[in-house]
């Protein structure tokens, strides 16, 4: 579906004209990303990440199918594979920075991307099935860099999969079966690394599969956008292409800057270092840290030391980094604001900029530090503040906020009034 | 309605119950932080600072300086630690020749095959073969070091914080423990068989002073072996040994970034060309 102004595909020579009639797929990439799909005309950079998103999965599927052509996933070897990438085979060492700082640039990109949609609640109605889906990617794509980064069998290989898997050892009477299972042994070794290397081969082209949904979900409602206004007319939108190609392609050239400037200038920064020493059961590092990207899930399941009443510290631990991912899934129903960007939501803004942002800053922090004092009581503060933030705070703001007032229409909005709006051919002023 | 008004109830009281848990963890914790003293750390030094011709997005390597490493590596430190990820051929990429690195590695005695009998033997080191462990396995390499197995340094300078100015650092570092320091951590006196090193994370290694005298290699282009020579020699050495592709690297980044640069400007021009027209208001 679209809105009754967006273009028709007309084929202009006979090629494409028998590819429509036979396999509409240049019709269908045309409504998709082309000129057939009309867009909110009061974007913001904000809205670049979702592309770049797109653009770092494919680049991640691409340089992983390379790397898998000379990696062996086997614990006798494996390290010595990588390393084997590293310094015999033909651009290999671009190839491996260019996928583990990916795994790196496609978080920072989602991440962007999910903070977007949390400051303008883009998982309003009727955008619910857009949200659903893009936590369904996000758990996938921590799934996909946990058992990637255990690929390579290091040293934060070896004992992040034991730590991770050992999670599963914390639910009450099934845990450790179910712990050994996932394993395939009791700690892991060659049988989790196949396994592993199986998945993380596998669960990009489910992301993939989920994508589509999500873009198909998204061409339902069309785009949200920063006024939080539907699309009333057709002088509030423009065509994808080219408006939106040529401002996706400028966000592509700063991403890549920034992602090559670290390739190749800094490309172990992001990494630790113990994983440059070989897997080694006998021996556990100093501090066992996960990658960047998932310390603030990592500082909320250490924020739980103490056992409380019946409940295990550890299983408590467990229950909060799921579930802290997990509230998301609930977020388009508690929040019941009519209003959807924090823009004219001014308790709700106070309380995303000075509340959430600030909370997800110390636990990233903490979650990078050792688990020592202040770190550990630092994150047990932020952790609280997280839950309440997303189950407390946001459906009483939603309750008793008094939103500001809106503009009329996303072309009010950019242009000052509605009579000027060059684009519309059947633009209504403001009644 | 009174659905949602309960989906949104029960979230405030799971809310609620995730904070009580977590302040509860805060306030035990808060109040063993006060009763408690909490474990002294031990306080080792971060590395010097030391200049490299390799540093920075311009560096390059010097070519004198590796084969300096190189020969503090096999005249000292080969003694107890392997370099297997590095084979002989890889010599030439320092500045070796062919005949210098086939006679280099027919030097050196790699495990073999006897072609007559089947038995294990050892034989001439081929360009092709991998610099040869010292121990025949980890259980010798114990056996042989107070039963601390030294670690192959192919990749040590990635594989430590700060790495190349650690190395360095550590092997000029062996001192006495001052006696501040003995007196605010008594712990810290080296062990029988352990050696003092503040650059150490736990300030006592396994390790003895590898490199004790000034003049202990002789470098072949006449630099005065001091010991602060030989450790930064040996630690750039180290530093190509773990990354050989280095420099490549970033010689290859300029190229890639320029056209970038280049390509964002294009886009950024295009983009600004298209949208115009949008942002012009009706005549």
């Amino acid at each position: 579906m679209s809105f009754p102004w967006a273009k028709e595909y007309t084929p202009t020579n006979p090629v494409m004209r028998f590819f429509d009639e036979k396999l509409p797929l240049p019709r269908l990439v045309y409504n998709a990303v082309g000129a057939g799909y009309p867009v909110p005309r009061n974007l913001s950079y904000f809205w670049n990440f979702g592309v770049l998103a797109g653009f770092f999965l494919v680049l991640q599927i691409v340089t992983g199918v390379v790397l898998a052509m000379h990696y062996a996933a086997n614990a006798q070897v494996a390290f010595a594979t990588t390393e084997h990438i590293m310094r015999d085979v033909n651009w290999g060492w671009m190839m491996r920075y260019a996928h583990a700082n990916g795994a790196s640039f496609f978080f920072i990109v989602v991440y962007l991307h999910i903070f977007r949609g949390f400051f303008y609640s883009s998982y309003k109605a009727p955008r619910e099935m857009i949200w659903l889906l893009g936590v369904v990617i996000f758990l996938l794509m921590m799934a996909t860099a946990f058992m990637g980064y255990v690929l390579p069998w290091g040293q934060m290989s070896f004992w992040g999969a034991k730590v991770i898997t050992g999670l599963f050892g914390a639910i009450p009477l099934v845990g450790e079966p179910i712990q050994v299972w996932l394993l395939g042994g009791f700690a892991p070794d060659n049988a989790a690394l196949n396994r592993f290397f199986s998945l993380h081969f596998l669960l990009p082209f489910v992301i993939a599969g989920v994508v589509i949904l999500h873009i198909w979900a998204l061409h339902i409602p069309g785009s949200s956008n920063p006024t939080g206004v539907e699309v009333k007319q057709e002088s509030d939108t423009l065509p994808f292409h080219p408006y939106y190609t040529a401002k996706d392609g400028f966000g592509l050239g700063v991403a890549l800057i920034l992602y090559f400037a670290l390739v190749f200038f800094l490309p172990n920064t992001l990494g630790h270092p113990d994983n440059y020493i070989e897997a080694n059961p006998l021996s556990t590092p100093a501090h066992i840290v996960p990658e960047w990207y998932f310390w603030p899930f990592y500082a909320i399941l250490r924020a739980f030391t103490v056992d409380f009443l019946f409940i295990p510290a550890k299983l408590m631990g467990v229950i909060a980094m799921f579930g802290s991912i997990l509230i998301w899934f609930f977020l388009p129903w508690l929040d019941k604001s009519p209003v959807r960007s924090g823009h004219y939501r001014p308790m709700f803004r106070k309380f995303f900029w000075f509340g959430l942002i600030p909370a997800m800053a110390v636990l990233f922090y903490c979650g990078g530090a050792p688990a020592e004092e202040p770190f550990v009581m630092l994150s047990q503060i932020a952790t609280a503040y997280y839950f309440l933030h997303f189950l407390v705070i946001i459906p009483i703001v939603s309750q008793i906020e008094k939103p500001e007032p809106l503009p009329y229409s996303i072309t009010e909005a950019v242009l000052g009034s509605d009579d000027k709006a060059v684009l519309g051919k059947n633009a209504k002023t403001a009644a | 309605m009174t659905k949602l008004l309960s989906i949104r109830l029960v979230a405030i009281l799971v809310g609620l119950g995730f904070a009580v848990v977590a302040l509860y963890s805060f306030v035990v914790g808060a109040y063993a932080a006060i009763t408690e003293e909490a474990p002294a750390h031990l306080p080792y030094e971060e590395p010097r600072d030391i200049a490299y011709s390799f540093d920075g997005p311009f560096g390059k390597w010097d070519v004198q300086q590796l084969q300096r490493g190189f020969k503090v590596y096999n005249e000292v430190c080969s003694a107890c630690h392997s370099l297997k990820f590095v084979a002989f051929r890889d010599l030439e990429q320092i500045g070796y020749d062919e005949g210098q690195v086939k006679a280099f590695a027919a030097s050196k005695q790699v495990p073999g095959i006897d072609p007559n009998t089947g038995e294990a033997t050892t034989r001439p080191g081929l360009p092709t073969d991998y610099f040869p462990s010292p121990y025949p396995n980890n259980v010798a390499a114990a056996a042989a070091n107070n039963n601390a197995i030294p670690p192959d340094l192919s990749l040590m300078t990635k594989a430590r914080h700060d790495g190349t100015n650690y190395v360095a650092s550590l092997l000029m570092g062996y001192q006495e423990p001052s006696a501040e320091l003995l007196a605010e951590h008594p712990e810290a006196a080296p062990a029988p068989g352990l050696h003092h090193n503040p650059y150490f994370p736990n300030l006592n290694l396994a390790m003895a002073p590898p490199l004790t005298t000034a003049g202990q290699v002789t470098f072949d282009d006449g630099t005065e072996a001091t010991i602060e020579q030989m450790a930064t020699d040996v630690a750039a050495f180290l530093t190509w040994t773990a990354e050989p592709t280095l420099v490549k690297r970033k010689q290859t980044g300029w190229p890639v970034l320029i056209f970038l640069l280049f390509a964002t400007v294009l886009a950024y021009f295009s983009k600004k060309q298209i949208w115009a027209a949008t942002k012009r208001k009706a005549a």
